[in-house]
């Protein structure tokens, strides 16, 4: 049975671009290899911590919300655990209420793309104003 | 004149603080699910040494407490809210 599941993690900001970019696509084959099904994706970017993680303060946070089968969660966390660009992440799994908050949540932030809409910004990659 | 131990006088009776009904702001503008991915929200349940605030001062329902209780936890751990800091709000 599929639940849907909503990972966020952080990646260190001694990275380049490209190679933060490719640990996230890294993880984004994992999880669509891995029989999960990715629903939505969002990239926070840049962010100041609230406290220094591992003498670093700021990281790139990014979201990823895919539907999965319970087992998968523990093979995704292996990955997140052995790859040591990430700093931080957290897996939860969402019950309906959360299901239904994200659903508007999601909405809300493409009205807000659609509507800015300055250049033609896919759905995913939508920073938080 | 020799004041009197621990007996104060006063001269206006103290006026008890009028008791302000409290209500649970979840149920009240029925919001389900707390977010633990926007830390705006999460701070008015914070006091300034970023400490979760107890029921009697928020207001909020036991249910409510503890949805954001975890939230303000997981916000913790993601680093997008401090464990203890001086100057919060």
């Amino acid at each position: 049975m599929k639940n849907q599941y909503e990972t966020v993690f952080i990646l260190t900001p001694v990275l380049s671009d490209s190679q933060m970019k490719e640990a996230v696509t890294k993880f984004k084959d994992i999880i669509t290899s891995g029989g999960g099904e990715i629903v939505n994706e969002e990239d926070w970017g840049l962010r100041k911590l609230a406290y220094p993680i591992q003498k670093k303060t700021t990281g790139f946070y990014h979201l990823f919300e895919f539907k999965a089968e319970p087992e998968f969660v523990r093979t995704l966390e292996i990955q997140y655990r052995r790859d040591e660009r990430i700093i931080r992440f957290l897996t939860f799994r969402l019950d309906k209420y959360a299901v239904e908050y994200s659903e508007k949540r999601r909405n809300k932030r493409q009205a807000v793309a659609t509507e800015a809409a300055a250049a033609p910004t896919t759905t995913s990659t939508v920073k938080e104003g | 004149m020799a004041n009197n131990q621990g007996e104060i006088r006063y001269l206006t009776p103290q006026s008890v603080e009028v008791k302000k009904k409290k209500y649970c702001r979840f149920k009240r503008n029925n919001i389900k699910y707390v977010d633990y991915k926007d830390p705006e929200f999460l701070k008015r349940f914070l006091n300034e040494q970023g400490r979760i605030l107890p029921r009697r001062i928020t207001g909020t329902s036991l249910k409510f407490q503890r949805k954001v209780a975890q939230a303000v936890k997981r916000a913790r751990h993601l680093a997008l809210l401090p464990f203890v800091t001086d100057m919060l709000k």
